[in-house]
């Protein structure tokens, strides 16, 4: 008899589960040793929780109402489920609060896309530091977290989620085109936002090519120099913050794989300041990010930093498997 | 080559759209110095060599999906195509400013005013191979209509009542004329754009930057 599954979903035997689990261990393995403690969270919460954290969020959440007709929803990741917990059960305990989680969470996804709806996160939360020390405990212990996972080439961009609306605004742009600008990055349109520029009337052809030029900025720590002075104060104020999580950063000796990205934007709403991707060459999509998200503390009722990051457990246990397979190759040959 | 082809490293990975684009975009490639001999000579396969990158031949269709998936790392495709893929995660980094068609509605010759369907029925019935950008399109003017997605030619929905009218891609527009139709609305025009995979924009951003810029002086 066949029993389907939905799509989007899967069974993992044993073979693949060892090494998942393997995987999970070792991450923890980091996390314990920087002093964050592993927490977990229901897998259903009221769908106004997961709307608080990020109002785009619970567009892709699996809503249902229950037995009393409460609209729940399944979490679409950890960090709000944490944001909630510490806002609700640490009024008590002086922070930092440090704590890690590797858990399943849910998004519907468009079908036949290859994307699952039920994947894998392993990740840390940093809640009551501040400035650029925050960002840098996370990024070391992300990197330790990859050098953990045997991921030696994945590489951490490092980008900031005010610099654009900064740029913008220095170079006498509208909130408007703020706002629907902010929107092509986010669909990662170049092309469209090039011609929206050169529309709105706002700017002159010199003004528009150094937004377009800056926006594809990516490279060493050198790049923010090389930045500073062509847009403003507000732009200049951005990229101190970056030089000083730079500086804080290479402190901590992982500096060589970080690469400083002018464009990036998240996809998660509640970022602010500092934000994070990690790319590694075998898998065509990002395999972690995190970053800044003062805000959604803040939507929660709590007046701290946060700051955190998130691996991806699926596409990093395939960059695992194609590493073994060209080392394997390799030897081979 | 096939090692290369799977794993990271190696040349960039460029998906060439095959069809009516492809000439032009073989020129532009001709330009910047890709050799694109291979391609020109072997219509059979779907790899080439072409020096500094890797040419992966593909209907423009598929395009996105090789690109976001990190298959391929670059990609040429119409405009078209990334307008009815839009959740697609991908880069789009240049207007190359060739293959430039119109995306238009058309109903038959002769047919002004709103056809007996849609005054008794009160929908529109639109047959097309890009139900999005219809549908987008539509409801963007508050317009009611019924989208009927078809995959061959589009023009024999409205002659044999299927649909009121359709919605599909023209560049002279001689097949509508051909099949009695004639266009009523544009809604938006079309040209080939480069893409890129996000990881692959940000790990080989020298290389992708090189090639773009070059692409870029030899379109403009």
């Amino acid at each position: 008899m066949i029993h389907p599954i939905p799509p989007g979903t899967r069974d993992v035997l044993p073979d693949e589960m060892r090494e998942l689990r393997k995987l999970e261990e070792s991450l923890l393995g980091v996390f314990e040793s920087f002093g964050y403690g592993e927490v977990r969270t229901p897998t259903i919460e009221y769908a106004d929780v997961v709307g608080r954290g990020d109002e785009a969020s619970v567009g892709d959440a699996y809503r249902f109402f229950d037995d009393r007709g409460e609209l729940l929803a399944l979490r679409t990741d950890m960090t709000i489920p944490i944001a909630r917990l510490v806002a609700t059960r640490f009024g008590e305990v002086p922070p930092p609060w440090r704590l890690s989680y590797v858990a399943n969470a849910y998004r519907a996804v468009t079908p036949q896309r290859a994307r699952l709806r039920e994947f894998g996160q392993a990740g840390i939360e940093l809640i009551g530091v501040d400035g650029a020390d925050c960002i840098a405990e996370v990024v070391e212990i992300l990197a330790g977290s990859l050098d953990a996972a045997g991921l030696g080439d994945a590489v951490i961009g490092l980008g900031d989620a005010g610099l654009w609306a900064a740029l913008v605004r220095d170079l006498g742009g509208s909130d408007g085109i703020v706002e629907s600008s902010s929107r092509r990055l986010a669909e990662h349109d170049m092309v469209g936002l090039g011609v929206e520029l050169r529309q709105c009337g706002e700017f002159d052809v010199g003004q528009v090519e150094t937004l377009l030029e800056i926006i594809q900025m990516r490279g060493g720590p050198d790049l923010i120099s090389s930045a500073r002075g062509r847009g403003g104060a507000l732009f200049d104020e951005v990229l101190d913050r970056m030089e000083s999580t730079c500086a804080a950063i290479s402190a901590g000796s992982v500096g060589g794989r970080i690469q400083i990205d002018l464009g990036m934007l998240r996809e998660l709403g509640y970022y602010t300041g500092s934000i994070l991707e990690v790319y590694d060459p075998s898998v065509g999509e990002a395999i972690g990010g995190g970053g800044r998200y003062d805000g959604l503390m803040k939507r929660f009722g709590v007046e701290q930093p946060a700051a955190g990051f998130s691996l991806y457990l699926e596409p990093i246990h395939k960059a695992q498997l194609e590493q073994d397979r060209t080392r394997g190759g390799g030897n081979n040959a | 080559m096939l090692d290369s082809l799977t794993g990271p490293g190696g040349p960039l990975k460029l998906a060439v759209p095959r069809g009516a684009l492809m000439d032009e975009v073989l020129a532009l490639l001709d330009r910047v110095g890709i050799d694109t001999s291979g391609v020109r000579s072997d219509s059979r396969s779907l790899v080439f060599d072409g020096g500094e990158v890797t040419l992966v031949t593909m209907r423009p269709y598929d395009v996105p999906t090789y690109v976001e998936a990190g298959a391929a790392d670059l990609g040429i495709t119409g405009k078209d195509v990334l307008l009815e893929q839009d959740d697609r995660r991908i880069y789009e980094l240049l207007d190359l400013d060739v293959g430039l068609c119109r995306m238009v509605l058309a109903t038959r010759k002769g047919d002004t005013g709103p056809s007996e369907h849609q005054r008794r029925l009160g929908m529109m019935r639109i047959a097309t191979k890009y139900p999005r950008i219809a549908e987008r399109y539509f409801e963007g003017q508050g317009r009611q209509v019924e989208v009927v997605e078809v995959k061959g030619s589009i023009e024999l929905a409205p002659l044999v009542g299927l649909a009121d009218g359709i919605v599909d891609l023209v560049a002279t527009g001689r097949t509508l004329v051909e099949n009695n139709l004639e266009e009523r609305e544009q809604i938006v025009t079309c040209t080939a754009r480069l893409v890129a995979n996000g990881v692959a924009y940000r790990l080989r951003s020298q290389e992708v930057d090189s090639l773009t810029s070059r692409l870029r002086e030899a379109a403009g």
